[in-house]
């Protein structure tokens, strides 16, 4: 943003006659433009996910609205905006009504230090990581304000899970960081994604075994504190009712389901910066991204695809599996998450004294076979997936039900 | 054990919570007062009687085969095994003989019933479980049974199909080659289901070493059906108190033998039901293959006055053992029709087998006994 603002004085009068003017309209367009990203992005997504859910369990899914129910997340907005906002007699009232802000600006805050390109950024911090942490146990409090006004036991117990769930796990997600900051030299995410480059095999993933298994530790982990099946244990449907949302009707019901669904990019955003090479395009080095705008926008165009594919990633998750149980939760994180988070720091400290001492084509060699296990499990999902397609198409098929 | 009660016993360290009666997970209007300590339950006391319609005081108002559409709502997933028990109740209270071609049917259209009730069954656990897809893949599943059985006798779930004295239409022309291809593809999509959700790991954690209800509390309990054969009782009325055409068929009795954990756990109850779908399938295949000629319906009265007496008859339903009691007093209608039903003994033995749970193992427990709420009240 400050790099942009400076280009921008020396582009356009206006803004160096006015500095503090152009800067606040710079700000709140920015503003203004990723409320619109999110709200773009979070809203689609719940049509995808309920289109793709739809071929998954063999139906149709919603399909009226728009060519193919494209606006059916228009319609279902304006339905909760138009429905009343419901209290529960004997519910904290203010508590109750002020539940749903830090669940969406947990949330909406993170857009501050997600990038887009090296220019397209809210604020570079250079705590950038560790703000992204910060705002995100927002949601928590959010969370517990909403279980415990509700007055109701079933909103309570799925608050009450899911602050407990969503803290536990923030450890291991802050340990599969950490993993990765280590290499990264950086805590600022545009400092980390300006020293990964383009191609695969510069990405943090593959840099070494350490950061690899980081990628699957921090997915799983920030699946956990995003409240995604398997992990959707505050608002388990068939045990909880609804979980902490369970009284909640109309707009603010609206505002944690936005939040949940805007948080899936920012599930996909984050581990696209700091493990999958951020905005960088292949082939292209640091400089003349940074000095032509368009490459900058081509690399927002990839930031935003890499971040999509891990956004259907667990959308394709939660329409698979079952759910895990509370203490079966709490056990992998504390037994298998945290101790492996400690044991990926420690190796990758040591990694990088191994990599300082060694000549550089080992840890490029390194990075590249590692590249080619990612590549070798992509191939065997899309291979099982196709076996999966195939041995379907070799049954009989219904032609009298036709 | 009513709500009063159970207040009073509890100290002001427990939590008190109701489950139900509307509940996602409760299959039906069932409630349970669930208490607790936070997540870990002491006990869940199950409250029944939402869905009591006085079916057996019915029975006692109308003349014999009146009653048969009115058995269709005891178990509405599986209505096939409610008309047939009281069929064979009546029959053998009038001593009637059934034609070998209406037994054939009737075992055909059980065994069509129970894979459809069984795809419920188990895909409403997965969807218990949080697995939803499971579920509508089994809802897939049991659509084509329902044309199925449609076409036979023109109701989908509410079939009045089976009639004292034999079935109510026969077979018609090219359903029999429906019913094998159904087959067909039913059993590699089972194969399919099993990958998706059977050996799933998390279903397997989440099933396995909970709530296990040993082989000697399932019997004094009076658990019937899978349920029992889950905790490795080998009984199956089938079999053992053979009924119709079941004993010229060469099936397997499916019993639970603690696959992944205990032996009477919430997977072994799972896994019998799945393999249950696969012998019903051999069952359907014998009995397409060797269905005799002849009558459906046996020589019946209008008016069916049998003798005075009473008569037990039970039929392993998708929910074990439904057994109709019916008095005669001589007259056209029943004195009294008494309906033993696998739902409610399995809700009895929810207390015992509730202890230390946790609340999202209440619901794996309710899901695999399979209780079905109008079956429970009648």
């Amino acid at each position: 943003m400050g790099d942009f603002f400076e280009y921008l004085k020396s582009e356009w009068s206006f803004a160096s006659a006015h500095p503090e003017l152009a800067f606040a309209i710079l700000v709140i367009g920015y503003g203004i433009l990723m409320i619109g990203f999110f709200a773009a992005f979070a809203g689609p997504v719940t049509w995808i996910e309920r289109r793709v859910a739809g071929r998954m369990q063999c139906r149709i899914g919603p399909n009226r609205v728009g060519p193919q129910g494209f606006l059916q997340w228009l319609a279902d907005g304006m339905k909760n905006f138009l429905k009343e906002d419901l209290i529960p007699n004997d519910a904290d009232r203010i508590l109750f009504r002020l539940a749903v802000y830090p669940v969406f600006a947990g949330v909406f805050l993170t857009f501050v230090v997600l990038p887009f390109g090296p220019w397209i950024v809210g604020a570079d911090l250079d705590v950038g990581i560790v703000y992204l942490l910060a705002v995100t146990a927002l949601v928590v409090t959010g969370i517990i304000m909403s279980g415990w006004a509700s007055n109701s036991k079933w909103a309570l117990l799925g608050g009450i899970r899911s602050a407990a769930q969503m803290v536990s796990y923030e450890v291991a997600a802050g340990m599969a960081l950490l993993t990765a900051i280590i290499p990264g030299g950086s805590l600022s995410l545009q400092g980390i994604i300006e020293h990964q480059g383009g191609w695969p095999w510069q990405w943090l993933v593959f840099f070494s075994p350490a950061t690899f298994v980081a990628f699957f530790v921090y997915f799983v982990a920030s699946l956990a504190e995003g409240n995604r099946t398997p992990f959707d244990l505050p608002e388990a449907e068939s045990e909880l009712v609804s979980g902490y949302n369970t009284e909640y009707s109309g707009m603010r019901f609206l505002f944690f389901a936005f939040a949940e669904w805007g948080n899936l990019y920012v599930i996909g955003a984050v581990i696209t910066a700091v493990f999958l090479g951020g905005w960088r395009i292949p082939g292209v080095d640091l400089a003349t991204q940074t000095n032509n705008l368009w490459l900058q926008l081509l690399g927002a165009a990839i930031f935003i695809a890499k971040a999509s594919i891990l956004v259907s990633v667990t959308i394709w998750l939660r329409w698979t599996l079952p759910r895990l149980r509370v203490d079966q939760l709490m056990m992998m994180c504390w037994k298998y998450f945290v101790p492996i988070g400690i044991g990926l720091v420690v190796f990758s400290l040591v990694w990088q004294l191994v990599a300082a001492a060694v000549p550089t084509w080992v840890t490029g060699a390194v990075s590249v076979l590692l590249t080619l296990a990612g590549a070798a499990l992509v191939a065997g999902m899309f291979w099982r997936a196709w076996y999966n397609i195939r041995s379907g198409k070799d049954t009989p098929v219904y032609k009298w039900l036709i | 054990m009513d709500s009063t009660q159970s207040k009073q016993s509890v100290s002001d360290d427990l939590m008190i919570l109701n489950m139900g009666p509307q509940h996602p997970s409760t299959h039906g209007v069932i409630r349970f007062i669930i208490t607790g300590d936070g997540e870990v339950m002491q006990r869940a006391v199950p409250h029944v009687g939402y869905l009591h319609r006085g079916i057996e005081k019915l029975a006692e108002g109308m003349p014999y085969p009146s009653f048969v559409p009115f058995t269709d709502r005891v178990d509405y997933l599986a209505a096939m095994f409610a008309n047939h028990g009281y069929a064979l109740a009546v029959e053998r209270l009038l001593g009637l003989e059934v034609p070998r071609r209406a037994e054939y049917l009737r075992v055909i259209v059980s065994e069509l019933n129970r894979i459809a009730s069984h795809l419920i069954g188990v895909g409403a656990m997965a969807m218990d479980i949080g697995a939803f897809t499971p579920f509508l893949h089994g809802i897939r599943e049991r659509e084509k049974l329902n044309d199925i059985i449609e076409e036979l006798c023109g109701a989908r779930l509410t079939y009045n199909y089976v009639r004292v004295g034999g079935v109510a239409f026969d077979i018609p022309a090219g359903l029999d080659r429906k019913i094998l291809s159904f087959l067909d593809t039913f059993e590699p999509l089972m194969e399919e289901f099993n990958r998706l959700i059977t050996v799933n790991e998390i279903l397997v954690k989440r099933c396995a070493n909970v709530a296990i209800i040993d082989a000697e509390t399932a019997k004094s309990y009076g658990l019937v059906g899978p349920n029992l054969r889950g905790s490795g009782v080998d009984w199956d009325l089938r079999r053992d108190l053979p009924y119709s055409a079941y004993p010229e068929f060469d099936f397997k009795v499916c019993v639970g033998r603690g696959v992944r954990g205990t032996l009477g756990d919430a997977y072994d109850r799972f896994v019998v039901r799945v393999e249950e779908m696969m012998e019903s399938v051999k069952i359907l295949r014998q009995a397409l293959a060797g269905i005799p000629e002849g009558d459906i319906m046996a020589k019946v009265p209008r008016k069916l006055k049998p003798p005075k007496g009473e008569a037990y008859a039970a039929v392993e339903s998708a929910r074990g053992e439904l057994g109709y009691h019916v008095i005669s007093d001589g007259k056209d209608k029943p004195y009294r029709v008494k309906i033993r039903a696998g739902s409610f003994t399995a809700t009895s033995i929810i207390e015992h087998a509730s202890k230390g749970l946790m609340i999202a193992d209440l619901v794996v427990l309710i899901a695999s006994l399979d209780v079905i709420a109008p079956e429970i009240d009648r």
